[in-house]
C-alpha cells in the first residue's frame, strides 16, 4: 500500500515536472503563411522587429497556408505537429477550431490591449469569428480588368456579359464567392443570396449562370495567377485578392484597373495548432502578443493594401513604405471602395462547404 | 560403376548425403545474396510497400462512425430502415448523448464529414446540432425525439438514420463505390444522381488521353530513334544530347515553358498572327484544355519512348535490310517486313513506360489542362491535400493501380512481356 502511494507520488511529480519549466521558451518558431507580397509584409512589420528584441530566436517560414487544414489534420493524426503558428483565412480557422485542431485563444489575456487600454476582444470586435482565431487583416476578393482591352466595367456582372466585355475571365477554382456573384447577377437580391443557395434549385441556378461563361473561364488556385494572366493579356478580367492587384497596379505599373463592386470581404489571421509542447507554445504566445498589437498591425499596412484588423490601428495607417503613396484609398474598407460589398457568410459556408465542393467539382469536370 | 547399383544415397566426401550438402551450400549462397540486397529490400518495404498497404487499408477502413456514435450504433442495430418509420426514442436519446460527448471533444465534425460523403447535406445537420446539443443535460432533458427534430428537420428524415446505420460497420465499400460514382442505398449499391457523377468520366478520360499521348510519342519518337541509330556515332551523340537535355530539365520548367508558348498571347499564336495564318481576334486555344495536356505531356514523355527504341534499333544489323533489297524488296517492303518487326520490342517497352507514367501524371495536367484536360490523379491530389477525403483518394488510387496492373496483364497476353527490350 505504502509502495503504491509512493510510486503514485513519484509519477505525479514526474508528470508535473515539465510544467514547472513551462516558462522556458523554445528558440525556434515555425510560421506558416501565403508567400509573396503578403508574407513579406509580415516579415517586415513584425518578424524583424521581434527578432531585433529577441536576438536568440530563429524564425522559419513555411508557405503552405493554402493547404493549412489538410496539413494540420495530417500532422495531428501523425502526432507530430511541426508548425507553431499558422496564418489562415477565417473559414479555415473555424474548421480547425470545430475539429479541435487549433488552440482556443483567450483574446483579452493572450493579446495586447490597445494603447488607450481597450481590451483586445473589444478592439478586434466582430472580427473574432472563432475562438481559435486572432485576426490580422481585412482583405477582399475583388476583380481586376485590363484598362486597354475592355471598357471600364461598372458592376461585377460584367464578368457574365461576354458581349460587351469579350475575352477570357479568371475565377477561383472553388464555389465560394463565385456562386454568390452568379446569383447576384442572375437577379437575386443581396440579402437573399444564402436563402436561395440553401436550396438545390438555387445551387443549380447559380451553376447554370456560371455555365453561361464556363468556356471563357480560366480557373485559378494561387493568388498570383490572376495578376499574371492579366499582365499577359490572357484574360481581360479576373478575381483575386485586392493586395495582389494593388501590387500589380501600383508597384509594377501594369495596365490594370480595380473593380470594387461586390468585393467579397474576408479575414485572415493567426491560428495556433493544438497540442504544442509547453516551451514552444510559450514562445508562440509571446510572439503572438507582440505581432498583433496596435502598432504592428498598422505597420503592416505600410507594405500591403490590406486593412488592419484592430480598430485602434486604423488611424495609424499611413503611407506606403517604399512608394510613399497614401495607403488609405487602396484599402478595401475605404468608404469610396466599400459602396457595394459582399460580406460572405463564414458560418453558412462552414456548414455547407463539403456539399457544395462536391457539386462544384463534379460540375467543373463535366 | 558400382555406385550406380548402390541403393543408398550418394555421399559427399565428408560422408553426408550429397543432396543435403548441396542444399546447404545453396542455402548459404541464397542467404548471402539476401543479405546483400537486404538494405534495399528494407528500404522498399518501409518507403513503398508499407505506405501503399496503408493507403489501401484506408480505402476500406471505417471505424469513425462506431467510435464516435457507439450508443446510437448499438440501438440502431435492431431498427429496420426498410420500414420507413423513424427509429424509437431510444435511438434519439442515444444520439443526443453521443453527440454531446462528441461535440465536447470536437469529433462530431469528423463523423459529419464522413457521413456527408455518402449523403450530401448531413454535414450541416451534425455541425449545426452539435453546437446546441453540447449544452443539453442528457439525464433530464428528454425525450429527445421532438427536441432534435425541432433543432433541425434533418433528424426527422429516415434517410439520415439509414445512412448512419449503413455506415456503422468497421469496414466499408463506400469509398470504392463512391470512386465509381455509386453509393450504398436502401437496396444495395446504386448509381449516384447525375450532378454528383464525376469519377468514371475522369477515369475514362485519363485512359483515353494517356493512349493518345502514347501514340503521339510513338509517331514522333520512331523517326528520331531511327535517325539516332543510323547516323555515324559522332553526329548521333550530338543529337542524343538534344534528346537528353530536355529529359534532364525540371518538369516544372518545361511545363511553364509550354504555358508561355501555347497561351493565346503566347509565342505560337503571336507568330501565326504575324504571318497572317490566324486572325488576331480568333487566336487558337491551345492551352487550358485537352490539347494543351496532350502537347505538353507528349513532349515531356518523349525521351521515355525514344531511348528504349533507340537501344533496340542499334542492335539491328543493317545487313538484313541490304539482304532484303538484294532479294528484290522495295524500300517499303524491306522496312515493313524486315526492319519494323525487329523494333517492336522497343516500341513495346517505350509504350509501357510512357503509358504508365502518363496515367499517374498530375503536375502537368494541373498547370496546362484547365478543367477538361485534367486527369484522375488531379482528383486524387485534390482529395488528399485539399478536401481531406483520404479514403476516397485512396480508393481512387487503388482503382488506378488495379487498372494499370490489368492493362499490363493484357499487354503481356497480346505482345508478351518477354518481347519487351530496354536494350
Amino acid at each position: 500500500m505504502k509502495i503504491s502511494k509512493l510510486s503514485a507520488l513519484a509519477v505525479t511529480t514526474a508528470l508535473c515536472a515539465p510544467s514547472a519549466f513551462a516558462e522556458e521558451m523554445a528558440n525556434e518558431l515555425t510560421l506558416v503563411s501565403w508567400g509573396g507580397a503578403y508574407q513579406a509584409s509580415q516579415q517586415k512589420a513584425y518578424v524583424e522587429p521581434y527578432l531585433a528584441q529577441n536576438p536568440g530566436v530563429k524564425v522559419i517560414w513555411d508557405e503552405s497556408s493554402a493547404e493549412a487544414v489538410a496539413k494540420i489534420r495530417a500532422m495531428n493524426e501523425a502526432g507530430n505537429v511541426t508548425w507553431d503558428l499558422v496564418d489562415a483565412v477565417a473559414s479555415d480557422s473555424m474548421r480547425l477550431c470545430d475539429e479541435g485542431l487549433a488552440e482556443e485563444i483567450n483574446h483579452d489575456e493572450d493579446l495586447a490591449a490597445a494603447p488607450d487600454g481597450t481590451p483586445a476582444s473589444e478592439d478586434f470586435g466582430d472580427l473574432i469569428v472563432s475562438d481559435c482565431f486572432v485576426p490580422q487583416i481585412v482583405y477582399s476578393t475583388t476583380f481586376g480588368y485590363r484598362t486597354d482591352l475592355i471598357d471600364k466595367p461598372e458592376t461585377v456582372c460584367a464578368i457574365f456579359d461576354t458581349e460587351k466585355y469579350p475575352g477570357k475571365r479568371s475565377l477561383q477554382k472553388r464555389p465560394i464567392d463565385n456562386l454568390e456573384w452568379a446569383l447576384y447577377c442572375d437577379g437575386v437580391a443581396k440579402d437573399e443570396i444564402y436563402d436561395v443557395l440553401g436550396t438545390d434549385e438555387g445551387v443549380e441556378r447559380a451553376l447554370a449562370k456560371l455555365g453561361s461563361i464556363k468556356d471563357q473561364v480560366v480557373w485559378w488556385t494561387a493568388g498570383a495567377e490572376t495578376p499574371q494572366l492579366l499582365a499577359d493579356g490572357e484574360v481581360v478580367m479576373g478575381s483575386t485578392y485586392n493586395g495582389r492587384l494593388f501590387s500589380a497596379i501600383a508597384e509594377q505599373d501594369q495596365p490594370i484597373g480595380m473593380l470594387w463592386d461586390m468585393q467579397s470581404f474576408d479575414l485572415d489571421g493567426w491560428v495556433v495548432p493544438a497540442g504544442l509542447p509547453a516551451d514552444r507554445k510559450a514562445r508562440v504566445m509571446d510572439f503572438l502578443k507582440f505581432a498583433t498589437d496596435t502598432q504592428r498591425l498598422a505597420d503592416q499596412a505600410a507594405y500591403i493594401s490590406y486593412g488592419p484588423a484592430r480598430a485602434s490601428s486604423a488611424p495609424l495607417v499611413g503611407k506606403h513604405a517604399e512608394l510613399g503613396i497614401d495607403m488609405a484609398p487602396h484599402m478595401p474598407t475605404d468608404p469610396a471602395n466599400a459602396g457595394n460589398v459582399h460580406v460572405y457568410d463564414y458560418e453558412w459556408w462552414a456548414d455547407n462547404r463539403d456539399d457544395l465542393n462536391a457539386k462544384f467539382q463534379a460540375w467543373l469536370a463535366k | 560403376m558400382s555406385d550406380i547399383t548402390q541403393s543408398g544415397p550418394v555421399l559427399a566426401a565428408d560422408g553426408r548425403p550429397l543432396k543435403r550438402s548441396l542444399a546447404r551450400a545453396l542455402r548459404m549462397q541464397k542467404l548471402r545474396a539476401l543479405l546483400l540486397i537486404a538494405p534495399l529490400l528494407l528500404f522498399i518495404l518501409v518507403t513503398f510497400i508499407l505506405p501503399v498497404a496503408d493507403m489501401l487499408f484506408r480505402s476500406v477502413e471505417n471505424r469513425i462512425v462506431q467510435d464516435t456514435l457507439p450508443r446510437t450504433v448499438e440501438v440502431l442495430a435492431d431498427w429496420d430502415p426498410a420500414s420507413g418509420q423513424l427509429p424509437e426514442e431510444a435511438a434519439f436519446a442515444a444520439l443526443a448523448a453521443d453527440l454531446k460527448d462528441a461535440a465536447n471533444v470536437k469529433t462530431h465534425t469528423k463523423v459529419a464529414k464522413r457521413l456527408n460523403y455518402e449523403n450530401p447535406g448531413l454535414s450541416s445537420v451534425f455541425r449545426k446540432s452539435g453546437r446546441k446539443v453540447k449544452n443539453w443535460d442528457i439525464a433530464n432533458d428528454g425525450p429527445f425525439r421532438e427536441k432534435l427534430i425541432d433543432l433541425n428537420d434533418g433528424w426527422g428524415d429516415v434517410e439520415l438514420w439509414r445512412t448512419i446505420k449503413t455506415y456503422s460497420s468497421s469496414f466499408t465499400s463506400g469509398y470504392f463505390l463512391n470512386a465509381v460514382d455509386m453509393r450504398l442505398g436502401a437496396d444495395g449499391p446504386e448509381i449516384r444522381p447525375e450532378n454528383e457523377r464525376i469519377y468514371n468520366t475522369m477515369l475514362i478520360r485519363t485512359m483515353r488521353m494517356s493512349l493518345i499521348i502514347t501514340f503521339s510519342c510513338i509517331l514522333l519518337g520512331y523517326p528520331v530513334a531511327w535517325i539516332l541509330a543510323n547516323l555515324p556515332a559522332r553526329k548521333a551523340n550530338l543529337l542524343m544530347i538534344l534528346v537528353l537535355l530536355p529529359f534532364w530539365t525540371s518538369l516544372l520548367v518545361r511545363t511553364s515553358a509550354w504555358k508561355i508558348l501555347l497561351q493565346q498571347q503566347g509565342v505560337i499564336n503571336d507568330t501565326l498572327v504575324w504571318i497572317g495564318l490566324v486572325d488576331d481576334a480568333n487566336r487558337l486555344v491551345l492551352i487550358n484544355n485537352e490539347l494543351g495536356t496532350i502537347i505538353a505531356m507528349t513532349h515531356i514523355l518523349l525521351p521515355f519512348m525514344i531511348l528504349p527504341m533507340y537501344s533496340v534499333m542499334q542492335t539491328i544489323n543493317p545487313t538484313y535490310l541490304r539482304a532484303a533489297k538484294s532479294l528484290g524488296a522495295t524500300d517499303w517492303t524491306a522496312f515493313w517486313r524486315v526492319y519494323f518487326p525487329q523494333t517492336v520490342p522497343g516500341i513495346g517497352a517505350g509504350s509501357i513506360l510512357v503509358f504508365i507514367l502518363a496515367v499517374g501524371y498530375y503536375i502537368t495536367p494541373a498547370l496546362v489542362g484547365g478543367t477538361k484536360g485534367t486527369f484522375i490523379s488531379n482528383l486524387i491530389a485534390y482529395h488528399i491535400s485539399t478536401s481531406g477525403n483520404w479514403g476516397l483518394g485512396a480508393a481512387l488510387g487503388a482503382i488506378l493501380l488495379a487498372v494499370v496492373l490489368a492493362l499490363y496483364w493484357v499487354y503481356d497476353k497480346i505482345v508478351g512481356i518477354d518481347n519487351v527490350k530496354l536494350g
